[in-house]
């Protein structure tokens, strides 16, 4: 019998993209909450080169960086399609993945989370980069058509975190006026009921955001 | 109906050159355009708008932006001759990690031993080795990243064996003192003609970095 196991963050997108991915194929797994300011050994030994999580581990073997996780979990197990079939919809695809995590998440957090200057500059970089997905999803419900694809799932940072932080700290970057597209976009991907059932709870992350301001020496 | 091939590059380019060898590989004709980074071409500006980089494969009219994207891309398309993913999932996922370990930690630290200096490009030399260290513990006693046979780890990583010199010149260090086993890997591959015909002369990187350390006071 097949073991799979998922080393992961609660509040981690990179790790839910992970869970989504395996809830989506049906594939049954056990889940292991890391403390990241504390790591396992086992995370360790699981991935001593980055020594992030999430981690998948299937029959003992171990798969790191969440979009490598799931085209494998695509290739591995049987079900609905994460990548398209076609060859030049997936290289689609995978390019609009990597621009998420390269382009859009780093100066998308970095906007929430720094200031003056440094903020500005943050949301000019993340205001272009959403301009390109904007266009993107273009009318379609989901990047991935009519269905949650790869694309998708590697934007739940942007359709259910990033919202949420933007409120907190008061950053008015994703506005329905500027981006009419990904906004009805991600409404769409958090009202689903797939992707509703695998997301963490908005008053726990709230919670996470608001303790992150407190912490924070006083801005001017 | 003849499949129409361009390819958008620029000759010292790692990432070009991977393109070019995956296409090698499986004896692919195309059309190869150079083009001058500081003059982008219209066409290269029209075919990857959101990166404006090299290189960008052109199929039938239909642009492939992302060197291993695009290498990913010809091996699927070409899939009957020469395959240069392994055919296993997991042994697919260990290629994708460690090409994307080369583009996050090889090529950035590279990227910073040539265009700084001091402090700067110690720190930088400390990160290449490390990860150059990696890379060799991974490789082991194995022919080749992907095990017997030359593959898309292979690929990933071999380019950049034509910029080993310019890092070796420009942070003074020999790579071969602290991963011998790399450098046999490396010579192993360029036995291949696919490997040997689009790697460039490390003297010609060289160069070309000197030119451009030059031109921007790096």
């Amino acid at each position: 019998m097949a073991e799979v196991k998922v080393f992961g963050a609660w509040g981690s997108p990179f790790s839910k993209r992970v869970e989504m991915g395996l809830k989506l194929k049906g594939v049954e797994y056990e889940y292991i909450e890391e403390d990241l300011k504390n790591k396992s050994t086992l995370l360790l030994k699981y991935n001593p080169v980055h020594k992030k999580i999430p981690v998948l581990v299937h029959n003992g073997k171990p798969i790191s960086e969440s979009l490598v996780i799931l085209e494998y979990i695509d290739e591995a197990w049987e079900g609905p399609n994460i990548l398209p079939k076609d060859p030049y919809e997936r290289a689609k695809a995978r390019f609009w993945a990597k621009f998420i995590d390269e382009k859009c998440v780093p100066p998308m957090w970095k906007a929430c989370w720094s200031i003056g200057e440094e903020r500005e500059k943050a949301k000019e970089e993340a205001s272009e980069a959403l301009k390109f997905l904007e266009n993107e999803i273009n009318g379609q419900k989901f990047f991935g058509g009519d269905t949650i694809g790869l694309v998708d799932i590697a934007a739940n940072f942007i359709g259910y975190w990033f919202p949420i932080t933007e409120e907190i700290v008061g950053l008015e970057l994703m506005t329905q006026d500027k981006y009419p597209n990904l906004s009805k976009w991600a409404y769409e991907y958090c009202n689903c009921s797939f992707v509703k059932e695998n997301l963490p709870p908005n008053d726990k992350l709230v919670e996470i955001f608001k303790g992150i301001i407190q912490a924070q020496p006083a801005s001017n | 109906m003849a499949d129409e091939l361009v390819l958008l590059d620029c000759l010292v380019s790692m990432f070009g050159m991977r393109v070019r060898i995956a296409l090698a590989e499986k004896g692919i004709k195309y059309e190869y355009r150079e083009e001058d980074l500081d003059n982008k071409s219209t066409l290269l500006l029209e075919t990857n708008p959101v990166h404006k980089k090299v290189p960008v494969l052109i199929h039938n009219g239909k642009p492939i932006c992302e060197s291993r994207i695009i290498v990913e891309y010809i091996d699927e398309v070409w899939k009957d001759k020469s395959p240069l993913m392994p055919s296993d999932p997991y042994q697919r996922a260990q290629a994708r990690f460690w090409a994307d370990f080369v583009d996050k930690k090889v090529f950035d630290a590279g990227r910073r031993i040539w265009r700084t200096k001091g402090e700067e490009l110690e720190a930088a030399k400390k990160d290449l080795i490390d990860a150059l260290e990696i890379l060799e513990g991974e490789l082991g006693d194995k022919p080749y990243f992907n095990g017997d046979t030359f593959g898309f780890s292979d690929l990933a990583f071999i380019t950049f064996y034509s910029w080993f010199h310019t890092y070796e010149m420009c942070a003074n260090f020999s790579i071969e003192k602290h991963c011998p086993k790399l450098i046999k890997w490396a010579k192993r591959c360029m036995e291949r003609e696919s490997v040997s015909k689009s790697l460039v002369d490390p003297i010609t990187v060289y160069e070309e970095i000197l030119m451009l350390k030059k031109k921007y006071g790096y």
